[in-house]
């Protein structure tokens, strides 16, 4: 009988019924939704047959526009989790005022405030980020995919396992409340001794890795397969940015990834690199995590100005202004971004000219964004610009980044900083570069070019619904924190004593209530598009009227992108091509070369998150094997040689007469 | 469209206005001289930066709505992409920003920096020549604030006071987690980090009882981890001290009693505070079996580079398990004098 527990415990580590949170109505209700939502997903999918589909043509392809919408809806959905975990502290904050605890104890809503920054940086931002460049970099370059095809499917699947990580939390378990950076001591095994912050370490490293290398994969690509005379200086600049993008997480995700490991070294076998301690330094996470997170900002922002530029010079019908001190502006911010990660922390104590040196680095990147500002603004000037939504976007951009950009620059002032720190300012501040600079530029750039990847434009009404209620909705969420934090309200608060503050608090509930039109809006806009999809139909694969290469193929483009690789003259390529008149080659196809699917990416992903799983909950045997099938499933892939094969001329023939008949018929 | 924008903002501009007229901007009006200094350059930082913000919002609504497709009488250029005069107007006008602002910076970190004596009681008067800064130690505890006066030998759980126009020196530590102190009225925040000390010197100006917490997520009981300032006449302060002064010691081990983990305490007060209490508690050895980090670097510091004698490495184990150095002292205690104090 005594073996009974023991056994139990081998297998199961700390898992045991009470870490399903059946005593919370919240996380019930919520469960049982999902479970709804989910068992009528799995019927849906059962009942069209898909799930064969499903296999063979999104979860095992490593076509990168395939995987780059695979990255777009797993942000999409993400955005709704995280976007929830908003709603819900501002629930809490609009009512939690005096004798009034609000709806939330301290132990739920620091887990969702920590669960809302994670989410929405690694699990939105990035994938949406990750997914647009994906998708769009090989097409700017005229390539047919990217570096490393099987790769890229492997980062896709470590992200969204990531992902599915943080989601289990919310049922089985609980996560991290120590805030998105998980400062120790705070994350140390003696403040946090429970699964959170176990939670918050494996899904970042699993879905670290993945991120990684889609990185490597990127620069791979954007250095070796540029179509031929298209030099580094005729690249689009979307590609300029992404590349820079790239070097930066190529550069900056090692860190975070050592941090990571030293704080889980910290709590699982008991060193003592962030303790208080026995000569351990939580000074020293702070200051590793922030030299990656400072490059992280960059990495999220440099290709939204990718997307912003590209989007300006489309919808203004000209040439982009100043190229040269555009591409040069991008790779100083890539640089300086490096030298500023002190300024997040001035008030720990740092000496005059230490603050000094790191607020002054900080402001210097402000001038090449602000030449980048301007460069916007002299493409705009003398254009024909039409209001197309992706170009509204990059407007309420325009007026909205500049805000968000002077409070940056005023929190670099290190004697402000000491009394903005930490402060509703602060939290203002970076959603308004966020939302204001990435968000408003993944919007612009899914709208742009969704035509491409799906063949039909997204519906114009829904889509303005989605910006105005976004734009006036942020107005509203973050305007009114900006002046709590001038009344010295600090962040991450569950209650508050004094209340003559709610009123502000119920402008930003009201703000937030509108971004939820604008979610809405957004997603109604899918379904419309849909439903619509014949008249929105784009069957020149030119919709915009563009400047690049992808829009010289189909849309969606074949899975070779490309039938003949383009020659490049001219860093607007395609608008170079429409101006000589580029006639499209119809006959004298050749095979194409081409990487095969391969499930390897997923199970290999599935694998590291059972491992995961196992360390998060000390189930070593769990982990063991999880880790050990991993190592051996890799190496057999390895002895896997039948990776590619080749399309046939006729079939590229075939593909490429039906996009003649397909002009012929709406010229 | 651009013009329902611009009524969008006039209304949210003339909204916040009302609102703000009615609301109370501690960090822009605070009480203390080094408060006020810093709310006076967040302005002044914002209204030089408003130089360059302002003209590019106007330009970005002007150039959009004046080179909108309709409008024909617009000029079109779709070729021109290039103009060295207005290159160099872009790059230098944000530049001429930077060195005004970074000039700002520089001084005002240097002339503010929260470890620098004070200089000024305010704007107008110097600190006098024999004037001595009142001494006071802050210990972010989970989840509130204790406050030792070594001169006055007092100590006060979750209330704070000084006298107006004294010049304050604040030492600052926590006892497991990092918090953040802060006074928006007096001063900008220092953390309290465990193991570090750290430093503010401040001066409040007005009589008043102003908010002070901690501005750095704590844990659970962080939103109660509150605590009130009272800036003084010099008369009221001597009442305060003598108001603690009636309150039982600090002990040690009242001390560690206090450590432990609770929530929106009420104000207690300490009429006497166990000797060195600040300095044992930012060396993490209140608890005297521990050896203080001091000692521990120091035998870090003095220790051969090649391997280290096993009993050095027993007596490093010290802060985990106090007993087993207990049976033998002998050896390691001519390098660790102050872990046998008693």
């Amino acid at each position: 009988m005594s073996e009974q527990p023991d056994l139990a415990k081998l297998v199961f580590g700390r898992l045991t019924w009470e870490a399903i949170p059946l005593h919370d109505p919240i996380l019930l209700t919520t469960f049982v939704a999902v479970a709804i939502g989910g068992v009528a997903i799995v019927a849906a999918i059962t009942y069209f047959r898909a799930w064969g589909p499903l296999w063979r043509d999104w979860i095992t392809s490593i076509d990168h526009k395939k995987i780059g919408v695979m990255y777009v809806i797993l942000g999409l959905v993400m955005l709704l989790r995280g976007f929830s975990d908003a709603v819900m502290m501002r629930a809490q904050q609009v009512v939690a005022f005096g004798d009034a605890m609000g709806y939330l104890p301290p132990h739920h809503y620091d887990q969702i405030f920590t669960a809302h920054g994670v989410i929405m940086i690694f699990f939105v931002a990035m994938p949406l980020v990750t997914g647009l460049m994906n998708f769009a970099v090989p097409l700017q370059i005229g390539a047919r995919d990217v570096a490393f095809p099987f790769l890229n499917n492997f980062s896709f699947w470590m992200t969204a396992c990531g992902a599915g990580l943080v989601m289990m939390s919310l049922f089985v378990g609980e996560f991290a409340r120590t805030g998105w950076l998980a400062y120790p001591p705070l994350s140390g095994i003696i403040s946090s001794p429970d699964v959170g912050v176990d939670y918050y370490i494996w899904s970042l490293q699993v879905a670290g890795v993945g991120t990684m290398l889609s990185g490597v994969n990127l620069i791979a690509t954007i250095v070796k397969m540029r179509a031929p005379g298209m030099s580094m200086m005729k690249m689009p600049i979307f590609t300029w940015t992404a590349l820079c993008t790239n070097v930066l997480i190529v550069a900056a995700f090692p860190v975070l990834t050592a941090v990571l490991a030293l704080l889980s070294l910290d709590r699982y076998v008991g060193t003592n690199f962030f303790t208080n301690d026995l000569g351990g330094n939580p000074m020293m996470y702070v200051n590793l995590i922030w030299i990656w997170g400072h490059p992280e900002v960059y990495i999220l922002i440099l290709p939204a100005f990718g997307i912003f530029s590209e989007v300006v010079s489309t919808f203004s019908g000209k040439r982009l202004f100043g190229y040269a001190s555009m591409v040069y502006a991008t790779v100083v911010i890539t640089i300086l971004s490096y030298l500023v990660w002190l300024h997040h922390f001035f008030t720990m104590g740092s000496g005059a000219s230490v603050n000094a040196f790191f607020g002054i680095t900080t402001m210097i990147i402000s001038i090449p964004t602000g030449a980048k500002m301007f460069n916007w603004l002299f493409t705009m000037y003398r254009g024909r610009i039409r209001f197309e939504t992706p170009m509204l976007w990059t407007l309420s951009f325009m007026v909205t980044f500049v805000v968000g950009g002077m409070t940056g620059v005023l929190l670099a002032v290190p004697p402000a900083d000491f009394v903005l720190h930490n402060s509703l300012f602060l939290v203002a501040h970076f959603h308004n570069v966020i939302i204001g600079g990435v968000l408003f530029g993944l919007m612009a750039g899914i709208t742009y070019w969704f035509p491409k990847a799906f063949g039909y434009k997204l519906d114009p009404f829904w889509g303005k619904c989605s910006f105005w209620f976004w734009t006036i909705g942020f107005y509203f969420a973050f305007m009114p924190l900006y002046v709590l934090g001038l009344m010295g309200v600090t962040r991450r608060l569950s209650h508050f004593d004094d209340a003559s503050l709610q009123i502000w608090f119920q402008f930003a509930a009201f703000g937030a209530f509108l971004i939820l039109l604008g979610i809405l809006s957004f997603i109604v806009q899918l379904v419309v598009s849909f439903r619509r999809r014949a008249s929105l139909a784009d069957t020149t694969g030119d919709p915009w009227n563009g400047r690049t290469l992808e829009w010289s193929t189909s849309s969606p483009p074949p899975v070779y992108n490309f039938a003949f690789t383009p020659i490049v003259h001219d860093s607007d390529a395609w608008y170079d091509m429409k101006k000589r008149g580029h006639v499209r080659p119809v006959a004298g196809f050749v095979p194409i070369h081409m990487p095969k699917n391969t499930a390897a990416g997923f199970v290999l992903a599935v694998l590291s998150t059972i491992c995961a799983f196992g360390m998060i909950w000390h189930m070593w045997p769990v982990a063991a094997a999880g880790f050990v099938t991993l190592i051996v499933a890799a190496i057999l892939h390895t002895f896997n040689y039948d990776r590619e094969f080749y399309i046939p001329a006729e079939a590229v023939l075939r593909a490429e007469d039906a996009r003649t008949r397909l002009l012929a018929s709406h010229v | 469209m651009v013009s329902s924008r611009a009524i969008g903002y006039l209304l949210v501009l003339s909204l916040s206005c009302t609102m703000l007229a009615g609301c109370d901007m501690v960090l822009l009006r605070p009480s203390g001289y080094v408060a006020a200094q810093q709310g006076h350059l967040v302005v002044l930082s914002t209204l030089l930066m408003l130089l360059i913000v302002v003209p590019v919002i106007a330009l970005t609504l002007v150039f959009a709505w004046h080179y909108r497709e309709s409008n024909a009488a617009a000029r079109y250029t779709p070729e021109w992409d290039h103009s060295i005069q207005l290159e160099l107007l872009i790059w230098s006008a944000p530049l001429l920003i930077i060195i005004g602002l970074g000039a700002l910076t520089w001084i005002g970190t240097h002339t503010l920096d929260p470890y620098r004596s004070l200089t000024r009681i305010d704007a107008k008067r110097p600190v006098p020549d024999d004037v001595e800064p009142l001494n006071i130690e802050v210990v972010a505890l989970d989840w509130k604030w204790l406050f030792i006066y070594p001169d006055q030998n007092i100590a006060v759980m979750n209330e704070l006071a000084a006298p107006v126009d004294a010049p304050i020196h604040f030492k600052i530590t926590a006892s497991s987690v990092m918090n953040s102190f802060f006074v928006p009225a007096l001063a900008g925040q220092i953390y309290a980090m465990p193991g570090m000390a750290t430093s503010l010197n401040a001066v409040i100006n007005r009589p008043g009882e102003y908010e002070g917490f901690s501005a750095n997520y704590s844990g659970a009981g962080f939103s109660a981890m509150r605590f009130k300032f009272l800036g003084m006449s010099p008369a009221d302060f001597d009442g305060w001290v003598q108001k603690a002064k009636a309150g039982a010691e600090l002990s040690r081990g009242s001390y560690m009693q206090l450590e432990q983990p609770s929530e929106r305490e009420p104000v207690r007060r300490y009429g006497g505070v166990a000797p060195d209490l600040f300095d044992a508690i930012v060396n993490r050895c209140v608890d005297q079996g521990k050896m203080c980090l001091r000692e521990m670097m120091a035998m870090d510091e003095h220790r051969p580079s090649g391997g280290r004698p096993a009993r050095e490495s027993i007596a490093l184990n010290l802060g985990l398990d106090a007993a087993v150095c207990k049976a033998d002292n002998s050896a390691a205690g001519d390098l660790l004098p102050s872990v046998y104090r008693d």
